[in-house]
């Protein structure tokens, strides 16, 4: 009762309330813009939230989160192109219901059911964190290693592209984490002479570079391409027959979605196709999908938003962000002096239950605003990416700049832009980069000191029970591609 | 799916060192080894102060996953090409050069002008014409936002020919 009487706070702060009516409106607007998303969006505001208390800060990180990912749905159905990566199943079939002229009926489907699913999984959230954050207790250094591995190689197994190339991009993530003054000895490590890299990379201006500036350099080569925009009067809540049609896929997506974001994967983008793919395999009619199918729209969207609420199970109970997103939302709370773990459960319950209530409000809100202004929104795609795209450097170059006051921090922002240009035209997926740089010092942290346990002796893991089934899940994992591939060439 | 195929077979007849998946995977290796040599430089901790493993034990792990790793990848790509990308265009080389001229204008004239140079130059080169919107993304934009950081983080821009008339 006490938790329920926390997580409603919010609503009875007027700052807060002020906080996530911006947070989902600006997350709704950084959806929509094809390029941009909750990731950049969040990387960008994350030097604003210095001016906010913590619980302001990420209550304005997860509200531009939830309402980032849905978003990305308007554009999917309007102009066929996701405005975020999550969206990309909704293409599939949102887009061609909109060109039989029921844009309107498409995009109340994805509202409703990611505003299903987004809800569903801040309930996973509220059960699910506080026993994992338990369990944590039981956790050494040995285990924190074993769960690190675990998540790169989750990454590798079920992220987007190549799983070779996730783990190549996965490793040099966490190559980086390594440079500047070891933790233990404080000596130099891949710094060149220049005293700026002491300190090490920032997350900041990789995300920003990799994200953003990569972007613009994609859309540099893109600028000839025309969009066919369909013309949008009104969105429709779903008919009573909809509904009968696609509650057992909302829900089931919503599982699904909620299950894949607590793994330390890719989020939603996994998510959705794979929410996508099962709300075929047990419709009554799969020849409808890719022609235009509500469940294909419900199945994505309840998948991608549910998780939000899951990716924030790993992200506050163990320190572990499950998306490239979450990942951000660690470093606000970093930046803002709250470690996530166990022990946030134990000393602050209020501050914890603040951001599910915020994100279960936030779910609330992007559907009163989606539904009666999506019209508005589609309309900031028409802003030309000649005007968009120099306006948003100016915005990354100050944003990058303002953390540290240091120039190097922007150019090594510019420098990860086109390494992320080439990295994303060559199949590597930039997301592992994020989650290998955020856990890089977790994982030779936790390895050095667990070396220093067991007196070098590497052996020693295999003796801890929970390290050793990560481990087997890690092997699990990664041959799981394989066989995957195996049963697809059996079936071809 | 016709065109994927068209462009693997492209792909597929050129010499190996023109093919994509040779290029990239020379560079990662390259790279790797000259930091994998770096990490012979760092400094080695002595046996008694030493706790675990020294500090360039783990880049270097690391480093050696990377190559067999990209190894593993361009012996896949043998058996199965990656497809040809498109030739990129013009206006991608002048966006990637402006960075550089944002480089050298904020390391040597003014942070505010190399933004402000940097935007209207890629504005232009996208195909904006019109003056009134190149002044927008070019110069207005710019100063709200500098205002903007300044006002509400305090924040200071390093010093320029424009940020010290701003400043003084």
């Amino acid at each position: 009762m006490d938790n329920l009487f926390l997580m409603l706070a919010p609503l009875f702060s007027s700052k807060l309330l002020l906080v996530l009516f911006f947070g989902t409106l600006f997350g709704l607007i950084l959806g929509v813009l094809p390029g941009l998303g909750p990731t950049t969006g969040g990387a960008l505001i994350l030097p604003f939230t210095m001016t906010l208390d913590p619980l302001s800060a990420i209550v304005l990180l997860t509200s531009i989160y939830c309402a980032g990912t849905y978003g990305g749905a308007i554009t999917a159905v309007l102009i066929n192109t996701p405005g975020t990566p999550a969206a990309a199943a909704t293409c599939l079939d949102g887009y061609p219901l909109a060109q039989k002229g029921e844009a309107g009926r498409a995009l109340g489907m994805a509202t409703v059911s990611s505003t299903v699913g987004g809800i569903f999984s801040v309930i996973i959230l509220v059960f699910f964190a506080p026993i994992l954050a338990q369990l944590a207790y039981e956790f050494g250094q040995p285990e924190y290693f074993a769960l690190a591995i675990f998540g790169l190689t989750m990454l590798a197994s079920i992220g987007e592209g190549s799983p070779i190339k996730n783990l190549i991009a996965g490793a040099f993530g966490i190559l980086i984490s390594t440079v500047g003054k070891d933790f233990m000895t404080s000596i130099d490590r891949f710094t060149f002479g220049i005293n700026e890299l002491t300190e090490g990379i920032g997350f900041i201006p990789v995300v920003v570079g990799l994200f953003a500036m990569s972007e613009m350099l994609t859309q540099s080569t893109l600028i000839n391409q025309v969009f066919n925009r369909i013309a949008l009067k009104a969105i429709k809540l779903p008919s009573k027959n909809d509904y009968k049609k696609t509650w057992k896929t909302i829900l089931r997506s919503s599982g699904i979605g909620s299950f894949i974001g607590v793994l330390p994967a890719e989020g939603g983008t996994v998510a959705s196709l794979i929410g996508y793919s099962e709300a075929k395999r047990f419709s009554k009619s799969p020849e409808e999908f890719g022609k235009g199918s509500i469940e294909g729209i419900a199945g994505a969207e309840a998948a991608n938003n549910a998780a939000t609420g899951g990716a924030m199970v790993p992200t506050l109970a163990l320190g572990i962000p499950g998306s490239a997103t979450t990942a951000v939302i660690l470093t606000g709370l970093i930046i803002h002096g709250v470690r996530p773990g166990p022990d946030l459960f134990r000393e602050q319950p209020d501050f914890l239950y603040g951001i599910f209530g915020a994100m279960l409000i936030a779910n609330i809100l992007f559907f009163i605003f989606g539904f009666f202004g999506a019209k508005i929104f589609a309309r900031i795609t028409l802003v030309p990416n000649k005007i968009l795209w120099p306006m948003i450097f100016a915005v990354s170059v100050c944003g990058t700049y303002s953390l540290n006051q240091s120039i190097i921090d922007v150019w090594i922002m510019l420098f990860f832009g086109i390494l992320g240009f080439f990295m994303r035209r060559y199949g590597f997926s930039v997301v592992p980069v994020i989650i290998g740089l955020i856990l890089g010092e977790l994982v030779e942290g936790t390895l050095r000191q667990s070396l220093v346990i067991f007196d070098g002796n590497w052996l020693m893991f295999f003796t801890r029970p929970i390290a050793l089934t990560f481990f087997i899940l890690s092997l699990i994992a990664l041959a799981f591609p394989l066989i995957r591939s195996k049963q697809n060439k059996k079936k071809l | 799916m016709k065109n994927v195929q068209k462009s693997k077979r492209a792909n597929k007849g050129l010499p190996f060192f023109f093919k994509d998946e040779f290029k990239v995977s020379f560079v990662i290796i390259l790279v790797s080894i000259i930091l994998l040599i770096t990490t012979f430089t760092f400094d080695v901790v002595p046996p008694i102060l030493n706790r675990g493993i020294q500090p360039a034990t783990f880049p270097k792990a690391l480093l050696i996953f990377i190559i067999l790793m990209t190894l593993l990848t361009f012996y896949l790509a043998i058996k199965n090409p990656w497809k040809n990308e498109k030739k990129l265009p013009k206006t991608f080389f002048l966006t990637l050069f402006s960075f550089i001229i944002f480089v050298i204008v904020s390391k040597t004239l003014d942070f505010f002008l190399a933004i402000s140079a940097l935007s209207i130059f890629v504005s232009y080169c996208w195909g904006e014409k019109r003056l009134f919107y190149l002044i927008l993304v070019g110069i207005i934009f710019p100063v709200i936002v500098f205002i903007f950081f300044e006002t509400i983080l305090g924040l200071r821009f390093p010093p320029g020919i424009i940020t010290n008339i701003y400043y003084s």
